[in-house]
């Protein structure tokens, strides 16, 4: 540990317990388990149609509560899981049936492996895949979409989210430390009581919800009750008097909460771990969840613990840790097909927010903060991810502290800006309050905690789509006209006609993806409502509806656009050297890209070293950039969605940049066919070369706020974060770009000698997590390509 | 004024973040040098083997010409004007780190006309100035550099004459009389010690630095150890110039070597970094 230690007393690190549960953590594999699919398989049969589908929905939840095996480990203080043992991931069929050829490759797969018995294979085959047949979620989209939607989305112009897991992005606020669920169902039944059926045409539409949301909370108290039960019996046989009062007080914990509000920090830590359970039981959704400004919410109880001296700091850091095991201990569900090349990871992106601001704008930072970043650095494991809150008036020290722990290599906190993020809420009409409530989910995406639906959709390739347009619509790659036809660029005789082109082309695509959008929405809202989450999202009790149908107080839909830095190195390519200087031809451009470049190194070159590029602080390309940015924003934002919301962007790519990448064709900037495409907002790989501040000018020079989130990477050598006056430089270089309007950037470091080696010998290297896209992932976990990626990433070296 | 490089994102030249510019030419011929195509006043050609992909007709001298970046000119022509423009992009992160301009080289104060000009301009901007120098300059010109930069940076490294000629071609009387004199005018100055083995890193090279700096009434005390690295050699293999033609024995120093003598300054009463 490097970093100071806000408090003394504490300077021990992990616990022995917090060692043996991280490394039995370690020691688990990922398994994937047939249960859940078997309880609600079983359960539709008898069911299905026979009751309102929010009202099967709750009743399938709760038969899962009721029946699903349940685990308290050894040493465990926070308990319950959401497979029948740690890192047993449950299918959920309803929406994706995973075939026996799909469990066969997750089985055997090198990469994100889930393994399987035969045994459970067979039983799948025979209990759960002939019912599902037809009736998932998947093969209603699928079985929905237009020839043009299926070619485009085949072909890698756009990927689908919600075709094999519900929407995510869900993060909570407060309000589950102040209010039990007994209180939450009173609540629903007064709501119920109140309904006017004769002026108010959706009463039964409520009514069902209603009816449902309080089987959810049934349902919950049920599952934290079972837990009781079984630590209660594991206390009466057990024989060591130390434990059999943990086993006690666990039951006592789990007696109590999620019917009542917690009392003290052990029931406020286990209140949040059966709501994260809940979640992720009823759906799968992405980015599963995550408990927001946690360090905000535990703060009271910690503080009143110490004060009432029932509580320790090193007791507080210590129960912290066991939630960080369980986040763990929950790899995310498997993924199959395109969906899984352009995701394949474990890492379920629960994003846990720390510092930034409170409602009222004033700075957040606690004890409690310091203490998670110190976790975090100790135990560094996969899950959670973590994110620091660096609005203008957090304290130096608490930035310092987590370019502290950034600087260990691990990938992790990334760094948000409050001040950037709280505008982008307001300016999608969000409160004042709300917006500083929220924060960033998943890798960056923005959204008003415990308040919000806001659905990631997919992304969107807009550097394929300029391919598209430089063949006429064609689409080289996949062989099949695609898009509009545009015109023969070689007849073009301005940059003008070329973007406007491209302008016309990526409308089209949008609006193809839109259309899909909006009915996938209503499949979710149909077949899928989350009868659980909505009890933990304003305003769903309220105006009685679901969480997919409107019941959120604020509904956003979002498309992440990608390969922003890649798009305008092409566009500054194509102006400079064919229109402006008449270099090359198109023709000569167009001929270099088809044969990838193959015999034209020589005109490879100089496009490489001779063009104005994205993330250089030069006006040539970045207005470029400002201009595709912004013409990404008119064309995405504002279109209504199903939930009386709208439409926005945001600019991630997660490790869609690689799938993204390996379906285009050789591009104008002198990009190999297949190679990556810039990922987030960044610029593209090896583009910039005059320093971390020139790109920081150049992102600074599109108007975040008008997105739901940028993201920026930039891969430090650990050189550069030396000494303490690097880390206080670094600080600054943070400070500024946030002031320029940075919505978020984070550090990857790690020395390209140590990747190489870790290349060669995979196995010395198991814990090595680096920075990928938004999250951090083990880098022995990782394709060859984006380990290729990860180390050629621009280093920034100061020598 | 020639200029042959302007580094952003500069953390090792002085307080904050800042922009090194580098001016070409210098009166010193160190062995060690790792900017050697900073000697001559004249732009140069470089040549990078390594990034030549041998097109089938070379571009030869016209090397802004060439497609890799293979061939390069070394020191372009700037005006004022233009330097300033440059210089003005980072206008806020220097602001916010505290951090500002560095004039460096080669040997700044060789183009004091050129220097001046752009310090004085850098003052009316309220920016934080330094140089980075050898200090072989004529003390009139040091004066008033002086008295438009805020920081020196000043490197010293032999204190042995003849040896000082041997690894430098000049001797260095006037520059311990320049680093007197900046004492005794009571400008802000950082000592830096280029740490090589086998050239100055023996116990009466040191112990001589150290009498000579105690006798400075010097405020800032502040000295930082640099030890050597040979990223000169690939820098003459570019220039098509033979590194060390003498061939001398130079070594980065071990750590053990490193921590006596920083152990040494701290004992005199000196506040010594390794590094810059």
């Amino acid at each position: 540990m490097n970093f100071q230690i806000k408090n003394p007393e504490n300077e021990g690190g992990m616990n022995e317990r917090i060692k043996r549960l991280r490394q039995q953590c370690f020691d688990t594999p990922t398994t994937l388990s047939i249960e859940r699919a078997l309880i609600e398989t079983a359960f539709y049969k008898e069911n299905y149609g026979t009751m309102p589908i929010a009202v099967l929905r709750a009743k399938n939840f709760y038969e899962i509560c009721k029946k699903k095996t349940i685990y308290i480990g050894d040493d465990e203080l926070i308990v319950a899981e959401r497979g029948p043992v740690p890192k047993a991931v449950p299918t959920f069929p309803e929406l994706t049936c995973h075939s026996v050829e799909d469990l066969h490759t997750l089985n055997s797969r090198e990469l994100q492996r889930y393994t399987i018995s035969q045994e459970d294979i067979d039983t799948y085959e025979k209990e759960v895949i002939p019912y599902w047949k037809g009736k998932t979620q998947r093969e209603r989209i699928f079985n929905h979409v237009s020839k043009e939607w299926e070619e485009a989305y085949h072909a890698g112009v756009f990927t689908e989210f919600m075709e094999q897991r519900a929407a995510g992005h869900t993060a909570m606020d407060g309000k589950m430390y102040h209010t039990g669920l007994l209180d939450v169902k009173a609540r629903i039944e007064k709501k119920i009581s109140e309904l006017d059926y004769i002026y108010d045409p959706e009463a039964t539409d409520k009514q069902q919800e209603l009816e449902a949301m309080a089987i959810s909370c049934d349902a919950a108290i049920l599952f934290a009750e079972r837990h009781a039960e079984l630590a209660e019996q594991m206390a009466a046989k057990e024989s060591n008097p130390q434990r059999k009062a943990e086993l006690e007080k666990i039951a006592d914990v789990c007696h109590w909460v999620p019917a009542h509000a917690p009392r003290d920090l052990w029931e406020a830590i286990q209140m949040y771990w059966f709501v994260h359970l809940g979640t992720v039981t009823e759906l799968n959704g992405w980015d599963s969840m995550n408990p927001g400004h946690i360090d905000q919410h535990l703060y009271p109880f910690y503080k009143k613990g110490i004060e009432d001296g029932t509580l320790t700091r090193d007791k507080a850091k210590e129960l912290i840790s066991c939630l960080w095991i369980k986040f763990n201990n929950q790899p995310a569900p498997p993924k199959v097909g395109v969906t899984a090349l352009e995701s394949g990871t474990y890492n379920d992106f629960t994003n846990i927010n720390i510092g930034g601001v409170d409602r009222n704008g004033n700075s957040a930072a606690n004890d409690i903060s310091y203490m998670i970043l110190e976790i975090q650095e100790e135990l560094h494991e996969l899950q959670p991810g973590l994110s620091i809150h660096i609005a203008e008036n957090t304290p130096d020290e608490f930035l310092m502290a987590g370019l502290k722990v950034i600087r260990q290599g691990h990938g992790y906190p990334s760094i948000f800006n409050p001040d950037t993020y709280v505008k982008e809420m307001t300016r999608a009409g969000k409160s004042l309050e709300d917006a500083r409530e929220g924060g960033c989910s998943g890798c960056i995406e923005v959204g008003a905690f415990g308040k919000e639906a806001y659905l990631l959709t997919g992304y969107l390739n807009t550097p394929k789509i300029l391919e598209i347009t430089l063949n006429n619509g064609y689409d080289p790659i996949a062989k099949k006209q695609l898009g509009l036809k545009t015109g023969d660029p070689r007849t073009f005789t301005s940059f003008q006609q070329l973007y406007d082109a491209w302008h016309q082309q990526m409308v089209y695509f949008v609006n193809l993806k839109l259309s899909v959008n909006n009915y996938i929405e209503r499949m979710f809202s149909l077949y899928a409502p989350a009868t659980f989450l909505s009890l933990y999202i304003d305003d769903c009790i309220d105006k009685g509806k679901d969480y997919y149908s409107g019941g959120a107080r604020y509904n956003t839909t979002y498309i992440q656009c990608t390969g922003l830095g890649t798009i305008t190195d092409c566009f500054t390519t194509i102006k400079k050297h064919v229109f402006e200087d008449h270099r090359y031809t198109m023709e000569q451009i167009l001929a270099a890209c088809e044969k990838n470049f193959e015999g034209e190194e020589q005109m490879r070159q100089y496009i490489r070293n001779h063009t104005p590029f994205f993330g250089n602080d030069d006006e040539y390309a970045d207005s470029i950039a400002v201009r595709v940015y912004n013409d990404l924003v008119n064309a995405i934002e504002g279109r209504p969605n199903t939930r009386g919301g709208e439409t926005h962007l945001n600019m991630l790519s997660t490790t869609c940049h690689n799938y993204f990448g390996s379906v285009c064709g050789a591009t104008p900037n002198g990009r190999f066919a297949h190679f990556a495409i810039s990922d987030g907002t960044s610029p593209a790989h090896g583009s910039d070369s005059h320093g971390p501040t020139a790109v920081i000018k150049s992102l600074g020079k599109l108007d975040q706020t008008k997105s739901g989130g940028t993201l920026l990477n930039v891969r430090f050598t650990p050189a550069l974060f030396k000494r303490d006056e690097d880390i206080r430089k670094c600080a600054s270089l943070v400070r500024t770009y946030f002031k320029f309007g940075g919505h978020h950037i984070q550090f990857n470091i790690v020395d390209t000698e140590t990747l190489r080696d870790a290349q060669k010998h995979p196995d010395q290297y198991k814990d090595l997590l680096v920075r990928v896209a938004g999250y951090s992932d083990y880098f022995n976990d990782m394709t060859e390509q984006l380990q290729n990626e990860i180390i050629a990433r621009t280093e920034n070296s100061a020598v | 004024m020639i200029i042959f490089d302007i580094k952003r994102y500069a953390i090792n030249d002085g307080p904050g973040i800042r922009t090194t510019i580098f001016f070409k030419g210098c009166p010193l011929r160190c062995v060690w040098c790792h900017n050697p195509e900073s000697w001559s006043t004249e732009p140069q050609i470089l040549f990078n083997k390594n990034k030549c992909i041998h097109c089938p007709k070379c571009v030869g001298k016209n090397a802004d010409e060439c497609p890799t970046t293979a061939r390069e000119i070394c020191g372009r022509e700037w005006t004022l004007d233009n330097l300033v423009k440059e210089i003005e992009k980072e206008r806020d992160i220097m602001e916010d780190s505290g951090g500002g301009v560095t004039l460096c080289g080669g040997e700044p104060l060789m183009h004091n006309e050129d220097a001046l000009a752009l310090l004085k301009e850098l003052g009316r901007r309220h920016l934080h100035r330094c140089v980075d120098t050898t200090l072989y300059a004529d003390p009139d010109v040091i004066k008033g550099i002086a008295a438009e930069c805020e920081l020196f940076l000043v490197d010293l490294k032999l204190m042995d004459d003849a040896k000082h000629r041997q690894y430098t071609g000049v001797s260095n009387r006037l520059i311990l009389e320049n680093i007197r004199m900046l004492a005794e005018m009571g400008a802000d100055f950082f000592i830096r010690i280029p740490l090589i083995d086998g050239v100055n890193t023996d116990e009466t090279n040191i112990q001589d630095t150290i009498g000579f700096l105690q006798t400075l009434p010097w405020k800032r005390k502040t000295v930082n150890l640099l030890p050597y690295h040979d990223v000169g050699k690939d820098k003459h293999i570019r220039m098509g110039s033979q590194y060390n033609p003498k061939g001398y024995t130079m070594k980065a120093p071990a750590d053990n070597t490193l921590d006596s003598i920083q152990k040494a300054f701290i004992q005199a009463g000196f506040t010594a970094i390794i590094g810059g």
